[in-house]
Order: C-alpha cells, then structure tokens, then sequence
C-alpha cells in the first residue's frame, strides 16, 4: 500500500525535492519549479548533462528566481572582493555553501565551457570555496556571480567575508614547518646517538667528537627555531607575572641545550641532543593535534555576514547599489523580494510582509503597514518595497546588541583550564626540588650540584603533563564532531565539564523552524480537499505551501476565479464554488484570534469548515533530553509570546524558570544575572536575537539545521539533528576531565621516577632518552583509549 | 671506518632534500587540500560529441 504512494510521488530531476506541480517537464524529466527547470536547460545547452549521471538530484532546489547582483558593478566593492586584478586577468575565491557532491566538482572545474572568458575554476572542497581566474576584459566580476547563480552556485558574498580576508593568517602553516624541522633533527640525532648508548671502542673515540658536534648542529635550529615560541611565550608570561606550562618548557629545553653543548665541547659526556629533539618534536606535534580547524564553519559570525553586501538606494528617481557602510540616515532603499532589511527603516511604498525568523525565530511572515518601523534583520517576502532609514546600520535595534561591552571586551568569564591552573603550582615545586638539590650537593661538590640542578629541570619537564591535554582534547573533539557538534576550540570541552546552568532559546532551538505542525480542525470531505488545494497551490505564501504538503497530492480543479490579497487570503471561484481561504479578519472582517495561534480559515460557499492551525514543533526527544539534565539548572528564555507555555510546562517543571516576552538585551541580562549568582552558564540559542545572550554566556552553543547557514557568533555549534544528544554530551566532557586528572598522574609518576634518579645527580643521557618518549607514548595511547572508550560508555560511537 | 664520515654527509644531505622538498611542497600549497584532489580523479573526462567527428 505504502509503496504504490512512494511511487507515485514524482521527484525533481533537479533537486530531488517532490514536484508540486506538472507544469515543468523538458524531454520527460520532471522539475519542482521553474528555477530548476531553467538550470537543467542551461547545463543541457552547454552539453553538460554529466553533472546528472554522477550523483541523484546533485542540484539545489532553485524556488526563488530573481536576485539582484548589480552592486557586484561598484568598483570599491569589487576592489574588496577580488583577490588580484590587473586589466588582463583578475582572480577571485568564492565561497559557495552548495557545494556537497562529486557533480559539483566536475561542474564548477569546467566553468570555462560557459564561458571562454573564464581561464581557470578550481574547488577547495572542503572548505568550499572556488578559485577562479577570468579574463578581465571578457567577464565581469557581475557576470560571473550571475553566472553561478543561473547555475544554482550562488556564492555567498557577505561583509565580513571581506573583512575576514584583510586579517588571514597561516599561524598553521609556520607550524607545519616547525614540526617537519623537529622531525628532521630529531630523527638524526636518534641515529647518531645509538653508537653512543651502544658503547664506543677506544679506537671509535674520534667519531664520538663527529656525533657529537653533528648533535650541536641538529639541535640549534631545533632551539631557535621549532622551539623559540616557548621562550617567547615564558618570556611574556613572566613579564605579567603568570607561571605558565612554557616556563617550565622552555627552562627544559634551554638546560638541555646548554647541558649538551658544554658536555660536548668539554668532552665529559654525550649530552642529551636526542631527548631535546625529541621534547620540541612531540610538544609541537601536540600542539598541531591541539589546533583543529573547521575550514567550512565559522565561529565568529555577527549581523555582517548575515546581511548583504550592499543596498539599492534611490539617489534623484536612479537606483544605485551603495556598500551598507555608507548608508546614511534619510536615504530612501529598494527592497525586493527576499532581500534582508539592513537597517531600522519606515516603510514608504509597498506592500511588505516580512519574515523575521532570523530575528525572533517566528517564521510565519508579519505583515506591515505603511509608515510603520520595520526593525532589521527581517526578510522581505512578497514584493519590492520603499524604505527610508532610521538608523544607521550599526546602531539598529539588532546590531545595536553588538555595542554592548559583552563584545568589545576580552573574554574573561572563561574558567581556567586545568593545565593552567595546575602548571603554575608545577612551575613553583619545579623549581624548589631543583635549588633544592642544588644546595644540598654544594657542600660535596659543584659539579655534582650542577649536575644534579640541571638534571631535575630535565627530567621534570611537563612534557607528558604538556600533551596530556591536547591529545585526549583532540580525541574528544573528533567524537564531537563525528556527532555533529562542532567546537570552536579544545579549550571549550573543558568549559562544557564545568557547567551547571544550562539555558535554552525557544524558537529555532528547541523547536524546529523547518517542519511546523499543522492541526486541520474540522472535516474536509474529498471535493473540499481538492478546492482547498487547487486554491493553495497557487499561492507563493508560505501558509499555503504548506498547506499543499499537507494535503498532499490530490486532483486540481481549473480556477476561474483568483485573487490573492496580501497579509489576508485568498479567494477563488473554481466552478459553482466560492473558496476562501486566509485569515479571520479577511473572512471575518472584525476577527479577534483566540488561543494566540495563527489559523488559517476556510468558507467553501459561505460555509464554514474549519481552520489549519499551526504549532511549532518540538525537536524529536525534547523532554528525555530536559529530563537527562535533571543535574542542571534550567532555564528557558524565549523572545516569543507565552502561548505554547502550557505545552512547555511538563517539560521545563517550573513556571518560573521559563521567561517569555525576552527581548534580545534582556536575554544578556538574564545570563548576566545567573552569572552573578555564581552560575557558570551555557546558552544554547539560534538566531541573531540570541548573539548577545551567546556571547556573555560562559559557553555559548548554537544550534542550527543546517551548518552553512547563518549561525550567530559563538563557542560550539550543535547540528539540530543531535540536539537530543546534549546530556551525553556533558557527561562525556566530565568524562575527559578526568582522563587529564588520570593522565596527569601518570605523567607524574614518570616524572618522580625520572626525579629519584636527577636528585642524585646521576642522570645518564640514557634514561633519559628513554624516559621522555616512553612517557609521552603512555599519555598519547591512554588518553586515546580512555576517550574512545568514555565515547563508548556515552554511546557516542 | 672512515668511510662512516662520507656516508654520514651523504645522509644527512639526502635527508636534507626531503626535507626541503617538503618545505617547497607546504610553500606552493600542495597540502592546502587534501580531499578534493581524491574525488576529481574519479570524474571521467566526457567523451567528445559524435557529430563533431
């Protein structure tokens, strides 16, 4: 039974989503929309219907049809865009979100075949971007974007983009560098110390001196340069006052180099060259696992890259596209269909009906009325509109929450880490054993008092202590990731063991904004169903599309009547039946709503059949989720109105620890206050109304279906599909706490084993050769294992 | 044994160009991406249009 349905459901050639409509067909492949269909004709035109045969629907549903490239024509626009521009050749990255599959490697990479102007596309896939080098004279920078769009590519230029590209640094290339350096020396001073340890004939004595000063050779660029940011970093460090890990490192590493080179020019021993190559080589390779990127996702996002690039302003009755920088107070804008407001404006001309789910989650469209603030953020639906700005940009009532002092200062409402707070007493023990055994030797001998100090800062060097952080950090991130929750930084696990409040957004966070539930009150007989439909399907309004999908496929009768008004309904004449379908008000006229849903009313001949009522829907496993946090506080804070309270209730217990009715400054406040009760905080939230609430929080997690689009600034992102995974989450960090507690004892315990020898001042360059890598071979293997296996335990792998 | 000295330089040397070969490696970016590349040797070059012949 089940079957025959899936069958009869037609898919879009293009993008795979169910075609609507029978209305777009070219050679037998059916398509959902026009967008798709024009797509498909432009590849087959250019012979490029590969793009299909690779990957199932590769495209990407193209409902919307027109947008606006024409400030891609100003010059200062472009100028920050591109990366290179001569008359000749300019070359330009984009990034372009859509990229997923095989078919679009193959497309975008034979771009030339559109047009000959341009001379080279390569893709980065992973991080999504396409680098492009095009004829200056053939193409412009306009052309091309056009170009990707009619493609369905459409890169996504944003404002912070070109900020982002003016501050690029490569800290992970010079790493890279330091390492392979490391490596080099560390693998021929191994080699050149074995004649060593495996004892040398009298006769041999000469090459011991060649060993020798090859070792000094192999460990200077070993010290100044794979190692010199340790110096660096103590240096600094010392210079405020704060003992950090890199002091005792780089003590370690200069003792040991200072040890060598006076042992080996004063022929008294071999020196200990290979455990200092050794040392710098693991802790930079520790310091690599550390620094895990995410090339395709952006932590720092704010309202910039959320708005456009550039805005069409009215200047004496001609348009012209001005950089949303310069747009000032009194200018008039043009708005069309699907363009974001920029700034706070009043609407002048137009009918506007405006979709502020970015802004406070709702995404049901709200119409506006002439004369009336329209606040930023919000997403024109319907046709072009006429504004004129209030307020600048930066100081609009959204973006106005990025002035607020929780964005300019310094984070400092991060906890400490462990290894911070740990080091600093380690740093001061360090140095106590060592002038500790310094002048207990100094009466019998110098030398042995020497010998014994230096030999204490070597053997007690955090190394193990140093990577036991990053490589169980690295671990847990990769279990992270593999359940889709992407952290910014190792760091954050460590924040997120130590929570205690744990605060929700209620839009978009913990519904979500895709699948709204709709509730048919009343009864449809099959005719009613199909007049219902035919009306709807007509309309572009969000509310009847989904009223389609809801009804699914049925039989669609000819109209011979249509009128959409906006913000109201529809009505239609379809054969001896009058339809109309939309709001109370616009069946009503004087209509108060109960119950604070939005319905949607039908009369079919002046009888009244029900109405579609529509409920937000919770994520899947919301309250096991609420509940498995029953160790938290709770909170919910949510910019809406308090009519899905008593739905809400079960879940969250207590009336008085949801807020509704939270404006995006008091949802700031609100964590302020918890914070100020000694709560370590995270917020979890969605939308740009929650960016303020993300960043004062101690951890700010934002949640999102879809990983490429907008998400605001913040700590971690957790994809919409793992939501419900957020207790096990926790709990596994805890877990990885420990596994550091455990592995710093370990490394600990090697440290007082390699101690007992150093005090005595008879450290061999043997043991600790041996000691060093089979210390940091323990940490690396046991904090793998016990993370995998805490992963395990949290059924998260 | 004298000839440890020779062989020596000649491993250090050998290692020397491995290492630099990587540094121009890192330089030019060909570790900049390292996943792409796997797919796009799977993409067939198209066969060229029958009428053209």
């Amino acid at each position: 039974m089940t079957e025959s349905i899936f069958t009869e459901k037609t898919t879009c050639y293009h993008c795979g989503d169910e075609c609507l409509s029978t209305s777009y067909v070219v050679e037998d492949k059916k398509f959902c929309c026009l967008g798709c269909k024009s797509v498909y004709s432009i590849l087959s035109a250019n012979n490029l219907c590969n793009y299909y045969n690779f990957n199932d629907h590769p495209g990407l549903t193209r409902a919307r049809t027109d947008k606006r490239f024409d400030y891609l024509d100003e010059p200062s626009i472009v100028r920050e865009l591109v990366d290179y521009a001569d008359d000749k050749l300019t070359i330009v990255t984009l990034y372009i979100p859509h990229i997923h599959c095989s078919s679009c490697i193959w497309l975008l990479e034979k771009l030339n075949k559109f047009n000959p102007g341009i001379l080279y596309s390569r893709i980065d896939f992973l991080k999504k971007q396409l680098n492009i080098k095009y004829d200056t004279k053939q193409l412009s920078l306009r052309q091309l974007v056009e170009l990707l769009f009619d493609i369905d590519y459409e890169p996504l230029i944003s404002l912070q983009d070109v900020i982002k590209k003016q501050n690029r640094v490569n800290a992970k290339d010079n790493l890279v560098q330091r390492i392979a350096v490391a490596g080099f020396c560390f693998g021929n001073v191994m080699l050149l110390s074995f004649p060593e340890y495996l004892g040398l004939s009298a006769f041999e004595q000469t090459f011991k001196h060649f060993f020798g000063w090859l070792n000094i050779l192999f460990s200077l660029p070993v010290v100044f340069y794979s190692g010199s940011e340790y110096f660096v970093s103590a240096w600094q460090n010392l210079r405020n006052k704060v003992l950090n890990i890199d002091f005792p490192l780089a003590l370690g590493i200069a003792v040991l180099f200072a040890r060598t080179v006076i042992e080996i020019l004063t022929q008294t021993g071999a020196g200990f060259a290979d455990t200092l190559c050794g040392l710098v080589f693991f802790l930079l390779v520790g310091k690599f696992v550390q620094c895990k990127t995410y090339h395709h996702i952006s932590f720092e996002r704010d309202y910039r890259s959320f708005f456009p690039v550039a805005v069409q302003v009215v200047i004496n009755d001609t348009e012209k596209p001005v950089p949303l920088a310069d747009l000032k107070i009194g200018q008039r804008i043009i708005l069309r269909h699907n363009e974001i407001i920029p700034a706070d404006a009043i609407l002048l001309k137009g009918e506007a009906l405006i979709d502020f789910s970015f802004v406070t989650g709702e995404s049901i469209p709200v119409s506006k009325t002439l004369g009336e603030i329209i606040y930023a953020g919000g997403r024109q639906t319907s046709e072009a509109i006429e504004l004129e700005v209030v307020k600048p940009v930066s100081q609009s009532y959204l973006t106005q929450l990025w002035n607020n002092e929780a964005f300019t200062r310094q984070q400092d409402n991060r906890m400490q880490t462990f290894n911070e707070r740990v080091s600093k007493y380690f740093a001061v023990v360090l140095l106590v054993i060592a002038f500790g055994s310094l002048v207990f030797w100094l009466p019998t001998s110098l030398n042995r008092g020497l010998a014994a100090f230096t030999a204490v800062l070597i053997v007690a060097c955090p190394c193990a202590l140093a990577l036991s952080t990053p490589f169980t950090m690295a671990a847990a991130l990769s279990i992270f990731d593999k359940n889709l929750f992407y952290l910014k930084n190792t760091a954050v696990v460590e924040q997120l063991a130590k929570i205690d409040t744990v605060v929700f957004d209620k839009t978009g966070t913990i519904t979500t904004a895709a699948d709204n539930q709709i509730v048919l009150t009343g009864t449809l007989s099959a005719l009613e169903t199909e007049l219902v439909y035919s009306t709807c399907i007509n309309s572009n309004h969000p509310l009847s599309r989904m009223i389609c999908q809801y009804l699914g496929k049925v039989n669609k009768h000819e109209l011979d009547y249509y009128k959409e008004t906006p913000g109201g309904g529809i009505n239609t004449l379809i054969g001896k039946y009058d339809v109309r379908i939309g709001s109370g008000k616009f069946l009503f006229g004087e209509f108060e709503e109960t119950a604070g849903q939005t319905r949607v009313h039908m009369l079919i001949n002046g009888r009244y059949c029900g109405y579609f009522a529509f409920r937000q829907n919770y994520r899947e496993g919301l309250k096991q989720m609420v509940d498995g946090l029953s160790a938290y506080q709770i909170f919910l804070i949510s910019g809406d109105s308090d009519h899905e309270k008593n739905d809400l209730l079960p879940i969250f217990k207590a009336e008085d620890r949801m807020g509704f009715n939270q404006s995006p400054q008091k949802k700031l406040d609100f964590i302020q206050l918890l914070q100020r009760l000694k709560g370590k905080v995270i917020m979890i939230g969605d939308g740009l109304n929650d960016a303020g609430a993300l960043k004062q929080s101690n951890l700010g997690i934002a949640v999102t279906d879809n990983i490429n689009n907008f998400s605001p600034g913040c700590d971690a992102i957790l994809d919409g599909r793992s939501f419900n995974k957020l207790p096990a989450f926790l709990k596994f960090s805890k877990n990885t706490v420990t596994i550091i507690h455990c592995s710093f004892l370990i490394s600990l315990t090697y440290n007082l084993i390699g101690l007992s020898y150093a005090v005595s001042g008879n450290l061999s360059p043997l043991t600790a050769a041996i000691l060093m890598p089979l210390s940091t071979a323990t940490i690396i293997s046991f904090t793998t294992v016990a993370t995998h296996f805490a992963a395990k335990r949290r059924k998260l792998l | 044994m004298n000839i440890i000295y020779f062989l020596i330089g000649c491993s250090v040397l050998l290692a020397l160009v491995f290492l630099l070969a990587f540094f121009w490696a890192q330089r030019t970016g060909q570790n900049d991406d390292l996943y792409t590349p796997s797919v796009r040797i799977l993409l067939d070059d198209e066969t060229e249009p029958q009428d053209k012949k």
